[in-house]
């Protein structure tokens, strides 16, 4: 469970860790991610673990596009840049849960049948759930993927550079918006990505993102802003944290635990866990 | 310089005044409930807002976790209340003392941190609140507290028959806390959280004692807040956890100071006053189909106020030399 955490965050952590931009709409991004999976199940009967990489790729474009045409401008504020960001993807989170009632309605749905749905898988005697497992080495792959991808190319480099100073970036001639664009693009294919999976064994329904959403923006800080380690390891926190909470309070606290973690440590370490900003 | 500030301080009480009486007035022409009840909740917003920007606003430290204080207010009212049978007036003040302890109590930890760990500690404490009171037998836990009816009377504070008596305590409560903003921006601690704003290291070489400031910013604010819960626990006469320590609450007191001005005297009222109506009027007219138009029309609305005015509506009324020199 807590990879998959780690698989949601793991996006966020990109967007919010890295860049910098508050998304206060991550949990509808995933919240689209399981719909649209859904849909291409039941119309087209895909399954959700064939269908992920088109649900990335049409949440690239749909990350893409939000920058575009609303955040650029959220960030172009000269004064309150912090709030602005805050409630503008708030805004929008409403939005789109309200266009998600308006046409999906409100109603719960799921994936009855899919590939990973309800199987579990015995490694050396250890019963594990397939649906999490995947999601685990899914987000292990991700969380890798994204590391090389910041540290070892001249698109993540300049990712980094853009919010360190987006106008001494400008100068070497690197498109700012081009930059955060790809940016957001790549983080809503992450979220994507984990919607895709959590698809096949979660109940969809239009305020599905806001449970997960509080949980992915603490492991992101947990491990701290400006690093991707930093935020896998929050995923790992979270996961474990969850698990102990589960076994000595009941169901209903064991967010509690993350959210004690989370204050304890951030009242040790000011900046998460691996931060630098 | 000094003479200006002077000038606008008065000018600023005067418009007060004028329209807390118009205001107090509105009653005796508006006899619709619904209309009531939408101005009722404006008052409480506008107080609560203008609460929230205490802290958040002129100190800086941006809380989306004040639903906590908000909660903690109605809850102590009514426990004690529906318990031991303590007045709500003597709850609402038991409520505030209790939350302005908390608040400097987790301000102790809590004002270490900068920026988005602030933000997320404020979110994640108000969180673990809802979710103890939502596992908290004695206190109703999930089912939450349903208020006895005991009477018309302003001693048990509370009215069946009439809205009347919930209006003026929303105008006073509103009317309260701009005061105490009033107040406050030309104290010395008013001048302190500016400064703590701007530039904490700054103003700590300058002798600004910036933890004892953001201390009592959060004390203040935490306070009214909680008067604020009271009252709301009061009108409506039924509370659970959700309903009064949800993150949607943090973030409807924040949402009216913001859109209005945050850091300003006046933006929170301006902002309640735009935005209450708003919302309560798109729910009336689309919240009836059940599909969600309401929330696309608000969500939309408040996207294109903070795009368009990233300082708040009170932007339009300022001069334009001011407009260019702040940042």
């Amino acid at each position: 469970m807590g990879l998959l955490y780690g698989l949601i965050a793991v996006g966020l952590a990109l967007i919010f860790g890295l860049m910098d931009v508050t998304n206060f709409a991550h949990g509808e991004f995933l919240m689209i991610a399981m719909y649209l999976s859904f849909f291409l199940f039941a119309f087209f009967a895909i399954d959700p673990l064939l269908s992920a990489p088109l649900v990335a790729a049409a949440l690239f474009v749909f990350g893409a596009v939000i920058y575009l045409l609303i955040v650029r401008f959220a960030m172009r504020a000269k004064a309150n840049a912090g709030m602005v960001q805050i409630f503008t993807t708030f805004g929008l989170a409403i939005v789109m849960r309200g266009l998600a009632q308006f046409f999906f309605t409100p109603d719960y749905r799921s994936i009855p049948q899919s590939w990973l749905g309800g199987k579990t898988i015995s490694i050396a005697g250890i019963f594990l759930p397939e649906p999490q497992l995947v999601g685990a080495l899914v987000s292990m792959a991700a969380f890798a993927g994204l590391y090389l991808f910041i540290h070892r190319t001249d698109f993540g480099r300049a990712i980094e550079a853009t919010r360190e100073d987006p106008g001494a970036v400008a100068l070497v001639g690197i498109d700012k918006n081009r930059v955060f664009a790809f940016g957001w693009g790549l983080g809503a294919a992450l979220v994507g990505l984990a919607g895709a999976i959590m698809a096949s064994f979660f109940y969809i329904y239009p305020d599905v993102g806001a449970s997960f959403a509080l949980i992915a923006y603490v492991t992101v800080a947990l491990g701290g802003f400006g690093s991707v380690f930093g935020a896998f390891a929050g995923g790992i926190v979270v996961g474990l944290v969850e698990a102990t909470t589960a076994l000595v309070l009941p169901p209903s606290l064991k967010s509690v635990g993350i959210y004690a973690v989370y204050l304890l440590v951030v009242f040790i370490r000011p900046r998460g866990l691996f931060g630098s900003i | 310089m000094d003479k200006d500030f002077a000038a606008r301080r008065r000018r600023d009480l005067i418009i007060a005044a004028v329209l807390a009486a118009i205001a107090a007035l509105t009653p005796l022409f508006v006899k619709d409930v619904v209309v009531q009840n939408i101005l009722i909740l404006t008052l409480m917003y506008a107080g609560l807002s203008q609460s929230w920007n205490i802290l958040s606003g002129y100190c800086g430290q941006i809380s989306l976790g004040h639903a906590l204080y908000f909660g903690l207010g109605a809850y102590t009212t009514e426990l004690l209340f529906t318990k031991f049978g303590v007045l709500p007036w003597f709850g609402m003040l038991a409520g505030g003392v209790v939350s302005a302890l908390i608040a400097m109590g987790l301000g102790y930890p809590f004002f270490r941190l900068r920026g988005h760990y602030f933000v997320i500690a404020t979110i994640v404490i108000a969180e673990i609140g809802l979710l103890l009171f939502h596992n908290w037998e004695w206190a109703g836990a999930a089912m939450g507290i349903t208020i006895p009816i005991r009477g018309d009377s302003w001693l048990k504070f509370q009215f069946l028959r009439t809205k009347l008596p919930y209006f003026y305590f929303a105008l006073v409560l509103c009317c309260l806390a701009w005061f105490v903003t009033w107040w406050l921006e030309d104290s010395k601690w008013g001048f302190w959280w500016r400064a703590v704003k701007d530039n904490p290291e700054a103003a700590e070489s300058l002798g600004v004692v910036v933890f004892n400031s953001k201390m009592g910013a959060a004390a203040v604010s935490a306070f009214l807040v909680a008067v604020g819960g009271s009252f709301y626990a009061q009108f409506v006469s039924y509370i659970d956890p959700e309903s009064v320590m949800g993150f949607q609450f943090s973030l409807l007191m924040a949402l009216p100071a913001v859109l209005g001005g945050i850091g300003t005297l006046w933006g929170p009222v301006l902002g309640a006053a735009i935005l209450i109506p708003l919302t309560e009027l798109t729910r009336f007219k689309f919240g009836g189909s059940g599909r969600g138009v309401d929330l696309i029309v608000y969500g939309t609305l408040i996207v294109l106020i903070s795009l368009a005015l990233p300082r708040g509506l009170l932007s339009l009324f300022s001069r334009p030399k001011k407009t260019g020199a702040a940042r």
